[in-house]
């Protein structure tokens, strides 16, 4: 059994574990849109592998960081765009 | 703003030496590390990402037995890995500015072998940018990092083998696969098993072939023309030469083939030929001392990349005239025609068809990051022209994704390449700037928020 912890994305807890990348705990927190683009549309990940850009956020403060290339820590707070849709932040 | 990074490295470009530096830890990677290292050459292999394997052999639970034991080796070598290390520029011969998870670092080299590998394709359509409309390689690397798609109905399509690996996988981590649409129409695949009828039957299966695992589920000679959804997709239309039909879907899982990750050869100043890194019988570049393996020289999968790291690795570690030298690669020069035969025939079998170029409409999205529209770009005549006028892969993946596509739709070759390679923070700059001479690229500044 995987040690579970406590994140917050978007103010929202949610207990994940170490092999939890903080794109899939994004998805997990019900957010579909992870940042709004230059037009306004709403946007979630692409590559999952950290070419797009598509998944960044701001993680403990840091913005724009490539969520696919972090795993999850205790403790990590994650914070996404506003999004029209009301499916983002 | 300097004080800590002399703090950290002393003088820059004395700070890590290597005689053998590797960029990419994926099959040619680590296959070069180790030729170069088993020869007594110092070696500095470096990856983006936190843990070797590459694409094909990172994180995921069941790696192929060859993967899992190089990444092993690797493990146990006295070679210097140096994971979350992405290359930015190439401010002087023999030395790469690197961002190590944030830091700068001067990494020197006599010997560069650059193994950066391929990403995939991604052909813009109506609806490409709907929240759920992943990468086929893309939503398998999401599921191994947690997503769960249990009882998700994922529909797969594009082209080319990784499309059934990946939705092999896909079901593995639980998604149910309605449908997964091969651009190839059938009469290719078809010639392309007789012509290689004597391989194991696994290979086929891999490349395209496994119908009977996955029952009506393939089709080929179909492609995708628009994903549909409110927030997120939740349809797509297909069509093939006879008729348009809708598949209802939680995720769609995409895409075209893939691209090399040229960057640093454009950098470095590598001649680039039809699309990839053009190398000699030792993998050497145009660039005396640089080489480039896997991928990046062509599509060929995971055992055309052992053959050409381990050829790297070897040339790059030795002085090429050595008649020993020669002996031991002889095998390798043999192994790679083999893999290169079975590549080309299958760049064939998968090549792109015309329609393709047609999907994007004129107001289709190509350039994500910045919103440029088809009708924007295609009146321009390069790269650089639309990239001036327009922004076109001016933003955050730096065309990365925009690239690949338009290489497609429109032809353009890709174009020599500014710093930074990778988009890094002012901080970073301001440390490094002085020393290495790079410049922020001032039309690539966050603007937004």
């Amino acid at each position: 059994m995987k040690e579970l912890f406590e994140i917050r994305v978007n103010s929202k807890a949610l207990l994940v574990d170490s092999q939890t990348t903080v794109a899939v705990a994004v998805v997990r927190a019900g957010v579909l849109s992870f940042r709004r683009s230059a037009s306004g549309e709403c946007r979630g990940p692409l590559c999952g592998v950290g070419i797009c850009a598509e998944c960044r956020a701001t993680i403990d403060g840091v913005p724009d960081l490539y969520t696919c290339q972090h795993w999850c820590r205790p403790g990590m707070v994650v914070e996404t765009e506003k999004c029209p849709c009301g499916k983002g932040a | 703003m300097s004080a800590p990074l002399q703090h950290r490295t002393g003088m820059p470009y004395s700070a890590s030496p290597a005689r053998v530096v590797v960029v990419g830890a994926g099959p040619a990677g680590m296959q070069a590390a180790w030729a170069a290292a088993s020869s007594g050459t110092k070696v500095t292999l470096i990856d983006a990402n936190p843990s070797p394997g590459g694409q094909i052999w990172r994180g995921e639970q069941s790696v192929s037995s060859a993967g899992a034991r190089l990444i092993e080796k690797i493990r146990r070598s006295n070679i210097r890995f140096l994971p979350g290390c992405q290359v930015v520029d190439a401010p002087q011969p023999g030395t790469l500015l690197c961002s190590v998870n944030g830091e700068p670092e001067w990494i020197s080299y006599d010997s560069l072998v650059i193994a950066t590998g391929a990403r995939e394709r991604f052909l813009p359509f109506p609806g490409w940018t709907l929240p759920n409309v992943y990468g086929a390689g893309g939503l398998q690397a999401m599921a191994r990092g947690g997503l769960d798609l249990r009882g998700k109905r994922v529909v797969v399509c594009g082209s080319g083998p990784l499309l059934l690996s990946a939705a092999a996988a896909l079901r593995a981590h639980g998604a149910e696969i309605p449908l997964i649409a091969e651009q190839a129409p059938f009469a290719h695949l078809l010639r392309f098993a007789w012509a290689f009828r004597h391989l194991p039957a696994r290979v086929l299966d891999a490349i395209g072939l496994g119908k009977r695992l996955f029952g009506a589920g393939y089709r080929s000679g179909c492609y995708p023309v628009r994903a549909q959804g409110v927030d997120r997709v939740q349809s797509v239309t297909l069509r093939n030469s006879t008729q348009e039909w809708s598949v209802r879907c939680d995720y769609l899982a995409c895409s075209f083939g893939l691209a090399p990750n040229l960057e640093l050869p454009l950098l470095l100043g590598c001649r680039i030929d039809a699309g990839f890194a053009a190398v000699n019988e030792w993998q050497e570049t145009s660039v005396p001392g640089v080489y480039c393996a896997g991928e990046v020289t062509g599509i060929g999968g995971a055992d055309q990349a052992l053959a050409e790291g381990e050829i790297a690795g070897l040339a790059a570690s030795h002085a090429k005239t050595a008649p020993e030298l020669r002996e031991r690669a002889t095998p390798r020069f043999q192994e790679r025609e083999r893999c290169r035969r079975f590549a080309s025939a299958m760049a064939v079998c998968f090549a792109l068809r015309p329609e393709l170029r047609s999907i994007a409409m004129p107001e289709t999205i190509v350039c994500r990051c910045e919103d440029i529209r088809m009708d924007q770009i295609a009146g321009h005549k390069s790269w650089r022209e639309a990239q001036l006028q327009t922004r076109l892969g001016a933003g955050h993946c730096q065309g990365r994704v925009c690239g690949a596509a338009v290489g497609f739709l429109l032809g353009w070759p890709a174009e020599p390449i500014t710093p930074p390679l990778f988009r890094v923070t002012e901080n970073f700059m301001a440390c490094a700037g002085a020393a290495a001479g790079v410049t922020p690229d001032p039309a690539s500044n966050p603007s937004k928020q």
